[in-house]
């Protein structure tokens, strides 16, 4: 019986804003083991969003404790949790946040440069940044920038970015809300493969159902508590639908198009 | 992270937005050329008084009748008039007196053929030259017996032989007419340019004082005495000559002087104290727009926070510690501001020179003013970069990652 990755009991979360007290976690109890692909969903307020940000080390649990590969997180310091977030956990945002005029390999190994610890040599942190976009099959695009490359490819140059430092999870926030049908079966399919190829172990937040079935186990929350848990017996298969697809539109070479500034195309400033 | 990478990451950071960062260090370059070029034309001012000075002669104590200090026409008119040539005599006697020369101002038309002009004319004694260091360039100065006699004698300074007779011509023997009086010249002062109160020391008539007293003026008083002391340690002996004149002029302990005893470094004081203080402000001015150059940089780097807040937060949630963050911003405003300091110190430079070259004011960079400029420049990066630093280290970093 291996440890869980993650391990969280009794997880309360109080908030003051202004003269209103919110309490969007009112006991939240969850085991992770490695190699699981939890899907997150909830309304709005279901306190998701808080789970996530406690469990990707954001933020501090007002009481309850939450163990990350064994060790009790829940009370370490600001830069205690900096260097956590740094080696165990991997972020992919809904809005990609690539850094904008930075080449997808620079963006890719952005994590490593806060490595505190360990002192890369920057031709070691090429090749591992090389690595981890040939997993997610961008190796030909390292040298592009955010604003010449697809949402999908941006997506994907951010789930490297995430893998790079070999975390214990990744946690993905609403990974596929910008993005179209066929980019978000492509994404699914490279977090289904890294999880079943690679053992990666993915919390993923979602409020699409059928998003959620990319995954094994379903978490569901309601006003702050988890109100079902289990596991997903049918399990979509990303690799088959998407060539089960019909091809996509050929584009129009000479097709009249607006040019849309760079601003626009999410990436981070 | 290291700090050679912070500084890789600063710098791209600025580059991203080259006319804002340039527009940005304007503010630094314009604030430290002005300190710099205000500085050195002050510098270059006070070199100058010195040079003049130092061209005025050297170990010199000045001698005034009257004590203007006091003020008010009770003390001048009367008093004025106490100076007497025995004065003068008697000085000669103190040790560490090296020259003496009794004075008389006085001012004429001097008419040489058909040309005039009107001048200052000086009675001095023979020693004059040697007190001033000021040799003639043609002929000769006027000798004791010239003295004794209050012969009319007249040697010109350089502007007046130019006008009367003509650029290069030696007028010795030759007879002009002071107040109408003939006078003979017997040569011709070297060129000397401008003295301590920016007069033209070339535009003058020197003559024997006694003939002044006897023959222009009817006085038997003298305005002035010129002393060269042996040394340049001139205080004790300017405080000999009061104490022999308070005896001579047989004044009581409570009353006051009824001349002035200044020494040269005293008169020059005066200058350079002025020209400092002038200079200071000068550089003060100069320094609020430093102020405002670094109030600039830190207002940019505000900007940029609230711009890249979204960036703080990805960097902070992909591990990132505050000070990582802090450092980076920090960066960037030293960076701005050194770059700024470097080109503002070529401006200084540039203006320094320019300004010497087409207007021919003097200016004199101290030799530490590229150190200083370099420390201010530094110093305001870190001053005024810190606040907007600050704030972008202490983002919340789920906060940060929503913003629009």
């Amino acid at each position: 019986m291996s440890t869980p990755v993650i391990s969280v009991r009794d997880l309360v979360k109080t908030y003051v804003v202004g003269e209103v007290t919110v309490r969007a976690l009112r006991g939240a109890n969850l085991d992770v083991e490695p190699g699981e692909f939890i899907a997150v969903t909830g309304p709005s307020g279901s306190g998701k969003s808080t789970l996530m940000h406690i469990l990707g080390c954001l933020d501090r649990p007002t009481s309850g404790q939450f163990f990350l590969d064994g060790k009790d997180v829940s009370r370490m310091s600001k830069d205690e949790l900096a260097a956590v977030r740094n080696r165990k956990i991997g972020f992919v945002f809904q809005g990609f946040n690539l850094l904008s005029r930075t080449t997808a390999l620079d963006n890719v190994e952005l994590p490593l440069l806060y490595n505190g610890g360990a002192r890369m040599k920057s031709a070691e942190r090429h090749r591992r940044a090389m690595e981890a976009l040939s997993a997610v099959g961008l190796a030909d695009r390292y040298h592009h920038y955010p604003n010449q490359l697809s949402g999908g490819q941006q997506q994907r140059v951010a789930i490297a970015r995430a893998l790079i430092s070999q975390p214990s999870i990744i946690l993905a926030d609403e990974p596929t809300g910008n993005l179209d049908t066929r980019t978000s079966i492509e994404v699914m399919g490279i977090f289904q493969r890294l999880n079943i190829e690679r053992g990666i172990t993915i919390v993923l937040i979602t409020h699409e159902m059928d998003i959620a079935e990319y995954g094994t186990r379903l978490v569901r929350f309601r006003d702050g508590r988890i109100q079902l848990d289990q596991e997903i017996t049918k399990r979509r298969d990303a690799a088959q639908e998407l060539a089960a697809l019909p091809p996509p539109e050929p584009e129009e070479p000479n097709a009249p198009a607006d040019r849309v500034p760079a601003e626009h195309l999410g990436g981070v400033s | 992270m290291s700090v050679l990478m912070t500084l890789r990451i600063a710098l791209k950071a600025l580059n991203r937005n080259k006319m804002r960062t340039i527009l940005t260090m304007l503010g630094m370059i314009i604030g430290v050329g002005a300190v710099i070029t205000m500085v050195a034309l002050g510098r270059g001012a006070q070199a100058t008084i010195e040079e003049q000075v130092k061209s005025a002669g050297t170990n010199l104590i000045n001698i005034n009748a009257g004590n203007f200090m006091l003020g008010g026409v009770r003390q001048g008119a009367g008093m004025a008039t106490s100076l007497m040539p025995e004065d003068a005599e008697a000085l000669r006697e103190l040790p560490g007196v090296q020259y003496v020369s009794a004075g008389v101002n006085s001012r004429g038309q001097v008419i040489a053929g058909n040309q005039n002009w009107s001048t200052q004319v000086q009675g001095v004694d023979v020693e004059l030259p040697l007190i001033r260091s000021w040799p003639t360039k043609y002929g000769t100065f006027f000798t004791p017996q010239d003295v004794a006699s209050a012969a009319k004698v007249a040697v010109l300074g350089t502007v007046v032989a130019e006008t009367l007779f003509g650029p290069d011509v030696d007028p010795s023997g030759q007879i002009i007419r002071i107040r109408n009086q003939p006078f003979k010249v017997i040569g011709v002062m070297a060129s000397k340019g401008q003295g301590t109160f920016g007069q033209d020391q070339d535009d003058t008539i020197f003559v024997p004082f006694t003939t002044v007293q006897k023959k222009l003026q009817g006085i038997q008083h003298i305005n002035n005495i010129t002393v060269s002391a042996v040394s340049p340690d001139t205080a004790p002996v300017a405080e000999a000559i009061g104490s022999l004149l308070r005896i001579r002029h047989k004044l009581t302990p409570g009353e006051p002087d009824d001349f002035m005893v200044r020494t040269q470094e005293e008169i020059a004081s005066v200058r350079t104290e002025t020209t400092r203080t002038m200079t200071t402000l000068l550089a003060a001015i100069a320094g609020v727009s430093l102020l405002v150059g670094g109030i600039g940089i830190m207002n940019i780097m505000l900007v940029s926070v609230t711009e890249r807040t979204r960036e703080i937060g990805l960097r902070l949630a992909i591990g990132a510690r505050g000070k990582d963050v802090l450092l980076q911003f920090l960066v960037e405003a030293i960076v701005i501001s050194l770059f700024g300091g470097l080109l503002g110190i070529a401006l200084g430079f540039g203006l320094s020179a320019a300004l010497e070259r087409f207007l021919q004011w003097p200016t004199s960079i101290p030799p530490n003013a590229i150190a200083m400029a370099f420390g201010f420049a530094a110093a305001t990066g870190v001053f005024f970069g810190f606040y907007p630093a600050r704030k972008a280290a202490g983002l919340d970093p789920i906060e940060a990652l929503r913003y629009e």
